[in-house]
């Protein structure tokens, strides 16, 4: 078991997550990902590690609520375990002194940039984060990320915070203004990573994306996370989950992504049902 | 035990065939996973342990990785002694009630059965399971008394049976033994590949029991090479040995085009849904797979058998087997292909796929597979098959599950620094001792071997937990 110590609400969507879990919280590097059972009938689901804090042990999971599991999960009180987790899995993000970097954020993608973005600035560069989401009430880490960053620009979809425009709008418009960028990482929904690759390889920005298929063991040996990047098949949870977002796919990334739709709902649906109560079921 | 076996016993008639294994109807097993073969009752058993001879020159033994006692077992159960028996058979088989269902007896210890030269030779294997099982009904399986700790910690990486069979027999010396396995539950291909149907997890499960009641120690949810390396093992953990049993856990896929629509899986992905996270209980269970009605499997071993059953069993109507040889050089257990084909699988031999073409969502539609005749015979002796230019036709399906093998996982071979490999990745290790090119890290199993079998993993790992244990000593 691996228990929760904190559990916070970031948005009405999105909970943050402190879980004691030493073995794993010793090793893990910006980049990598835990995989986690919560129970017994659950599925395997993988979260990118958001923070982590060796001394004390833990690991920061920030997680959007979007289906069965991770809203199962946000029933979880603090004290409470989590079945199995395993990591850290995945290749770490390559670290070092490029110069100027930008660290571009959508949505849930903001917490697996944050503890690139720190260990960017660690190694030296300069820090100019870009973070966005559709509205107001799913920004996180702003505080965070400004902590982090030698320049912060925030947008949103609809305008009810920061600037009305898309994160990759904004990393245009910087490069228009006259910022050189050396490197550029961006992590978000796949709709968002696409743009960013367009943009990046318009602004000819060496970039990275953080890719987010299914997955089940997480360690390359079952082969569903697989992902076609430069025309050849990878495997994310062991080659990635970042690769140069010049050379991946987003078409096929999207459609397998959206393989169990139909099962993801039913679970969904039965699992409101269930919730309710007061039903004989 | 030893004299009662000496007096002399008026031998019955031997009778020419074997007692038939009780199973469940095809139609009706073809729509649930329960086990296929129901096992011997107790008559059936002694009937069946009055047939063996006794040889004296005990070739069957000879035919037995791990060298079971196998005249000695089976006169126990003829005494209907069956703990005894059991206990005998433990003497150096950990797992029992595995091997006895899913070992290859027909080219192993059976094989070499006398009485196989003029009749239907002993079912040996069929005796061990009823063994293993009427011990398992009778409650406490008893546990040999242990020697002191000898204050030597060992390292196991991977669950399956070769790593397992390590861990019993170095706790039985006294060592300090930790399993640390990648996945939530232990036991290997044992739980995520082998289905329910063939091989009860229960049974798995109390297998593994037995073993950490001999002292070992099992951590899952630890993967080597990423939660910590075999060298942090040694020098920041203090295990004075490892033992590697990663298995051949790597998907092969053919590189056709199609390959990545949705509904083309490797056996692996499919199995594992179905049998270590039960998707066959969807939605009662969290992990879904694809109910669909028309499923292609391409392979024709042991894999591919069991990925063609388990998608009769999640509810598919037509099942194709498409195998590029012809049946008789198919690798599967001979046993496990007549109960599919029992269970109505269509076999396309000689048929090899050549692409899988999506419905423009990309969803699996068709698989496009060309027909091939044998040619001049390999480097393994097999004929080659070679296509037949023009044959090509196409077959709708819902779902393609590609069973054409795997490989070793490179995870711990690229962690570890000085561990030799093969230019395949499958790590190089004295046949004898499991040695490898580092000092104190030993391996077996499929990841010495490639994809093998249960007993010759657990085989190589009997040598080398006797290499070990002298390693140990000598420290
Ligand atoms: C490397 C990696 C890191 C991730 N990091 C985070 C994170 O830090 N925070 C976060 O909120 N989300 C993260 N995700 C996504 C997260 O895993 C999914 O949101 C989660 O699995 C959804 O499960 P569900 O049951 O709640 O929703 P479902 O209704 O089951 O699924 C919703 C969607 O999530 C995806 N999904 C479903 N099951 C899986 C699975 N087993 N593996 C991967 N994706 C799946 C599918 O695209 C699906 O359409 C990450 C994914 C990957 C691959
Ligand atoms: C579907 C299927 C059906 C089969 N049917 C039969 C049959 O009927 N009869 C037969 O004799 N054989 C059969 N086999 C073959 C047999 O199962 C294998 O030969 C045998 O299990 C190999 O044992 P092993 O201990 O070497 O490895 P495995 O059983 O593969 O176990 C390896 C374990 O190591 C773990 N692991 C891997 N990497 C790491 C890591 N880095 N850190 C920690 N843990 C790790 C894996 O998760 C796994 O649990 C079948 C195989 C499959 C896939
Ligand atoms: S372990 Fe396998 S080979 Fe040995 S006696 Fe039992 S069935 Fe035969
Ligand atoms: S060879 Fe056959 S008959 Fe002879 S002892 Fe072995 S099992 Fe019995
Ligand atoms: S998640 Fe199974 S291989 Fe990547």
């Amino acid at each position: 078991m691996f228990k929760v110590r904190k559990k916070e609400a970031l948005t009405p969507q999105t909970k943050l997550y402190l879980i004691e879990a030493p073995m794993i919280a010793s090793k893990v590097l910006p980049g990598q990902f835990v995989v986690l059972r919560i129970h017994e009938e659950g599925e395997r689901i993988p979260l990118t590690v958001a923070d982590f804090d060796r001394k004390e042990g833990t690991l920061t999971l920030i997680v959007q609520e979007i289906g069965k599991t991770t809203k199962e999960m946000g029933t979880l009180k603090e004290g409470d375990g989590i079945l199995d987790l395993v990591g850290p899995l995945g290749k770490a993000t390559h670290i070092e002194e490029f110069g100027t970097v930008a660290c571009v954020g959508g949505g849930i993608g903001i917490a697996p940039v944050y503890p690139i973005a720190r260990a960017m600035r660690e190694a030296g560069n300069k820090v100019i984060s870009i973070i966005g989401a559709r509205g107001k009430d799913l920004l996180i880490l702003e505080k965070e990320m400004a902590e982090v960053s030698d320049e912060i620009y925030v947008t949103t979809d609809d305008g009810s915070y920061g600037k009305k425009a898309f994160v990759t709008q904004e990393l245009e418009r910087l490069v228009e203004e006259g910022y050189k960028f050396d490197f550029a990482i961006g992590i978000g929904p796949v709709p968002m990573m696409r743009a960013f690759a367009m943009s990046t390889m318009k602004c000819d920005i060496p970039a990275k994306v953080s890719l987010n298929p299914i997955m089940i063991d997480g360690t390359g040996m079952c082969g569903v996370c697989r992902v076609s990047v430069a025309g050849k098949t990878r495997f994310a949870c062991v080659d990635g989950p970042e690769f140069d977002a010049s050379e991946v796919d987003f078409d096929l990334l999207c459609a397998r992504q959206a393989t169990y739709i139909d099962e993801e709902k039913e679970s969904l649906d039965r699992y409101e049902h269930h919730k309710c109560g007061g039903c004989s079921e | 035990m030893n004299e009662e076996r000496a007096k002399p016993k008026p031998k019955p008639k031997i009778k020419a065939s074997r007692e038939a294994m009780p199973l469940q109807d095809p139609r009706v097993r073809r729509t649930n996973f329960d086990e296929v073969a129901l096992g011997y009752t107790r008559e059936q058993a002694l009937n069946e342990a009055q047939r063996c001879l006794g040889c004296k020159k005990q070739p069957c033994v000879a035919g037995c990785p791990v060298e079971i006692d196998i005249p000695a077992f089976i006169s126990l159960v003829g005494e209907g002694k069956f703990l005894e028996a059991g206990a005998k058979i433990r003497e150096t088989n950990s797992l029992p009630a595995v091997c006895g269902r899913v070992c290859p007896q027909e080219d192993q210890c059976e094989k070499q059965c006398v009485l196989g030269k003029k009749w239907e030779p002993l079912a040996i294997g069929r005796l061990e399971r009823f063994v293993a099982d009427y011990e398992m009904n009778a409650g406490e399986i008893g546990v040999p008394e242990l020697p002191p700790s000898t204050g030597k910690k060992v390292a196991i990486v991977g669950s399956g049976p070769a790593g397992l069979t390590v861990a019993g027999d170095l706790a039985r010396l006294g060592h300090e033994v930790t399993v640390f396995e990648a996945l939530h539950k232990p036991g290997g291909v044992l739980v995520y590949g082998i289905p329910e149907f063939r091989l009860p997890k229960e049974i798995v499960r109390r297998e593994i029991e037995y073993i950490e009641k001999l002292g070992v120690k099992v951590v899952c949810n630890f993967v080597v090479g990423k939660t910590r390396t075999i060298e942090e093992l040694m020098t920041e953990e203090g295990y004075h040995a490892v033992f590697v049993a990663t298995g051949a856990g790597l998907p092969y896929f053919m590189s056709i085009p199609g390959e990545n629509l949705n509904g083309v899986y490797s056996a692996n992905e499919f199995l594992t849904r179905s049998n270590l996270m039960k998707a066959y209980r969807f939605p009662e269970y969290d992990t879904p797979v694809k109910r669909v009605k028309r499923v292609a499997v391409v392979g024709g071993g042991n894999v591919a058998m069991d990925s063609v059953r388990t998608a009769m069993r999640l509810g598919a109507e037509e099942v194709y087997c498409i195998y590029r040889r012809s049946r008789v050089e198919m690798p599967a257990r001979e046993e496990e292909i007549e109960h599919a084909i029992e269970e109505e699988m269509i076999l396309r031999e000689l048929t090899n796929p050549v692409k899988i073409i999506g419905d423009g969502d990309n969803w699996v539609k068709e698989i496009e597979c060309i027909k091939m005749e044998l040619g001049e015979p390999d480097a393994s002796g097999r004929r080659r098959p070679v296509p037949i230019e023009g044959s090509e036709f196409r077959t709708p399906v819902d779902a393609v599950v590609i069973a054409i093998g795997q490989g070793p996982n490179p995870l711990v071979p690229a962690t570890t620094p000085g561990l030799e490999t093969t230019k395949w990745g499958n790590i190089i290790a004295d046949e004898e001792t499991g040695a490898t090119s580092l000092g104190g890290v030993y391996a077996g199993g499929d990841i010495v071997t490639g994809a093998a079998t249960v007993i010759l993993a657990m085989g190589a790992g009997r040598k080398s937990a006797a290499a070990i244990g002298e390693y140990l000593e000598n420290l």
